[in-house]
């Protein structure tokens, strides 16, 4: 068995500030050995270890999707130590990936049923890998109507701006971006909160699952909404941050009760949730 | 399984012959406390003693570990990328080893060897360490070892079992490992009737001493959300100042922290002894804390050892009754107490 906690060696391949704020960068990476790229096989969802070596390791959600190949994609806010590092890093630097690591959303069990994804702030990562994924001519048949809700403070802010205004142009997809407030006249798209813009677009929760990632406080108030439209706990969907250090539930420090965010999650449905100590 | 008796004149023999083929670990007196060290001579071990202050967890998951090595040199072609140290699997032997800490392996095992991954250190050095128990047959006042599964003769966790009589020991293998160890003993006696029959009694004597201050079973039934919230945790926590003793000493606890150390132009990756108890375990970047109220990490351990364990497993609890956490908590905190509230099956004396 190969030693989990090694990561891969990988090239930065390229680095995309993503906000005005300058404080997000999506960093594309390129395996070392072509081998190492094959056994990285990930479902959207999941999440990897990024490695610097005399730094150390940050989980970070992958936010390529698995049918775009030779590169895999990571979207870091800075925070601590080692993300600042990463942000002064260079296109050709060498560091490390490990993983992939944690479960992903039920993408077998939403065959046949509506999507509606609801993302707030940079926690959009892997709702990109997702929507890339469903929208890929081999799983677009899947799955029935694809609904997205995505806001962020202001326009600036929005993380991956040029493919959300090719979804938005796409009819298999129904796009609603939202900010919080901007006075830029060439916003065409919506002004409010995220709860507010989905309990006003309120999307169908027949035969639908709802994915909702974002800060804590957006998830607070989209949940009664969520409800209101007649979303059962089973059918509504997150994914947890805890801090993390082996991300494969040997350290001990992410557990919510029995689960291991890292192993058991991070993606867990709002009915497993309310089983499990209030704690995170 | 073989069963052989040795008398305690002819016992260095027996350990240094033991000596001849791997690496012995016992307990040594240091000071005024035991600890497992690497015996240099047969005569450094002490097998008079009660119990190690520290448990033996380090001779399997030591305290500050090399996991990966690299180079940060800028004409190095491969600076930063990590590097396996090599994983020395020599040969093992722990000697004297407490039947509650042999357990202790066994439960931590269910965490470090899964299905899904297994952690190459603490699988190697499982692998390259044989453990000969000794019973206890003057348990303290602070066991309670018979309450969570274990006691102070048991042998499921360990290779051989030894008994010590008046005039020397019996030794009891229990795995194959332990029968080709006893095999050649030198100087070893017939285990006869009569011996067998006075560690039997000695056993079930040690058993009678040790107190069960409470039962585990009621645990089980409740759910994780209703012991999570109830009130006692207030009065639980209110003396701990979390200096980390309990989790530091304890034989079950496991979790670690991974850091980097950069020496000049190399650096290692380390894993390092990490603690429930202090609140940098959870802090994520952004400042958000789960666990940032000292009741919230309290109630952490006693829960994960007594519920989460268990739930999860289907095993344990995640305790082995050793007392030592009774023994050195500075505030006097009392883990048969507090698991007597979670089970709410007795109240003991305080
Ligand atoms: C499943 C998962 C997915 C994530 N996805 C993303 C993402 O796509 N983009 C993004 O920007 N951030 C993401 N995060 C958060 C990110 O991991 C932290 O912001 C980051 O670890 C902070 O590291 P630091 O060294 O800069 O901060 P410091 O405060 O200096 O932290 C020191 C160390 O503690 C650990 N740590 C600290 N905070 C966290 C945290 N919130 N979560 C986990 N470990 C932590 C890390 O090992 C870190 O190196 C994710 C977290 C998780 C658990
Ligand atoms: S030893 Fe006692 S005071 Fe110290 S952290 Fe443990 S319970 Fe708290
Ligand atoms: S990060 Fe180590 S147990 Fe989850």
């Amino acid at each position: 068995m190969k030693n989990p906690y090694l990561p891969y060696p990988v090239r930065i391949q390229e680095i995309i500030t993503e906000t005005e704020d300058r404080n997000l960068k999506t960093f594309k990476l390129v395996f070392l050995k072509s081998e190492d790229e094959a056994a990285f096989s990930y479902i959207p969802g999941q999440f990897a270890e990024l490695s610097v070596a005399g730094q150390g390791e940050v989980p970070i959600g992958i936010a390529s999707s698995p049918t775009e190949k030779g590169f895999i994609m990571f979207t870091v806010n800075r925070v601590g130590k080692v993300t600042t590092y990463l942000h002064n890093m260079k296109p050709g630097d060498v560091m490390g990936v490990r993983g992939p690591l944690g479960n992903w959303y039920p993408w077998e069990e939403m065959k046949g049923k509506n999507v509606v994804i609801i993302g707030g702030g940079f926690a959009f990562t892997t709702l990109r890998s997702s929507i890339v994924w469903m929208l890929d001519p081999a799983h677009r048949g899947d799955y029935g109507d694809i609904t997205v809700v995505y806001g962020a403070r202001n326009p600036g802010m929005l993380l991956y701006k040029e493919e959300l205004v090719a979804w938005e142009r796409r009819d298999d997809i129904t796009m609603h971006l939202t900010v919080d407030a901007t006075d830029d006249p060439q916003w065409k798209y919506n002004v409010g909160f995220v709860p507010a813009i989905t309990k006003e677009k309120a999307p169908s929760s027949e035969n639908a699952y709802a994915i909702v990632c974002g800060p804590p406080i957006m998830i607070k108030f989209t949940l009664p909404v969520l409800a209101d439209l007649g979303f059962p706990p089973e059918r509504i969907i997150t994914s947890l941050e805890m801090r993390m250090k082996c991300g494969i539930g040997m350290c001990g420090r992410c557990n919510i009760g029995t689960e291991y965010v890292c192993k058991d999650g991070p993606v867990f449905t709002m009915e497993k949730l309310s089983r499990l100590p209030n704690e995170y | 399984m073989l069963k052989i008796f040795v008398t305690k004149d002819n016992l260095p023999n027996l350990v240094g012959r033991l000596m001849d083929g791997a690496t012995v670990l016992g307990p040594v007196k240091e000071g005024e406390a035991h600890r497992f060290r690497p015996l240099k001579k047969a005569a450094d071990l002490d097998l008079s003693y009660q119990n190690s202050r520290l448990s033996p967890k380090d001779l399997v998951h030591p305290h500050s570990d090399a996991m990966f090595a690299f180079s940060l040199k800028k004409d190095d072609p491969e600076a930063g990328i990590l590097k396996e140290l090599p994983r020395s699997a020599d040969k093992r032997l722990v000697l004297g080893i407490r039947p509650c800490d042999a357990k202790a392996f066994r439960l931590v095992d269910v965490n470090f060897l899964t299905d899904t991954y297994r952690d190459p250190w603490w699988e190697a050095r499982r692998e390259a360490t044989v453990l000969v128990g000794l019973g206890c047959s003057r348990p303290c006042r602070s066991c309670f070892c018979t309450a969570v599964g274990t006691g102070p003769f048991d042998e499921t966790a360990l290779d051989v079992l030894m008994t010590e009589l008046e005039d020397g020991y019996l030794l009891k293998a229990v795995t194959e490992k332990g029968e080709a160890l006893l095999r050649d003993a030198p100087q070893a006696e017939a285990a006869t009737d009569e011996r067998m029959q006075k560690a039997e009694g000695i056993a079930e004597e040690a058993a009678r001493k040790i107190s069960k201050p409470f039962v585990t079973e009621p645990i089980k039934d409740k759910p994780q959300t209703e012991l999570f919230s109830a009130e006692f945790w207030e009065e639980v926590q209110f003396a701990c100042i979390n200096c980390g003793t309990c989790t530091y000493l304890c034989p079950t606890c496991w979790c670690f922290d991974i850091q980097d150390e950069v020496h000049g132009e190399e650096g290692v990756r380390l894993r390092l002894w990490d603690s429930c108890m202090f609140p940098l375990f959870t802090l994520h970047g952004s400042g958000h804390n789960p666990r940032n109220q000292k009741l919230q990490r309290v109630r952490q351990r006693f829960m994960h050892k007594f519920k989460y364990y268990v739930d999860k497993y289907g095993d344990g609890p995640a305790c082995v009754g050793c007392g030592r956490c009774v023994q050195y908590c500075p505030v006097n905190i009392d883990i048969r107490r507090v698991v007597a509230m979670m089970s709410a099956s007795c109240v003991c004396p305080t």
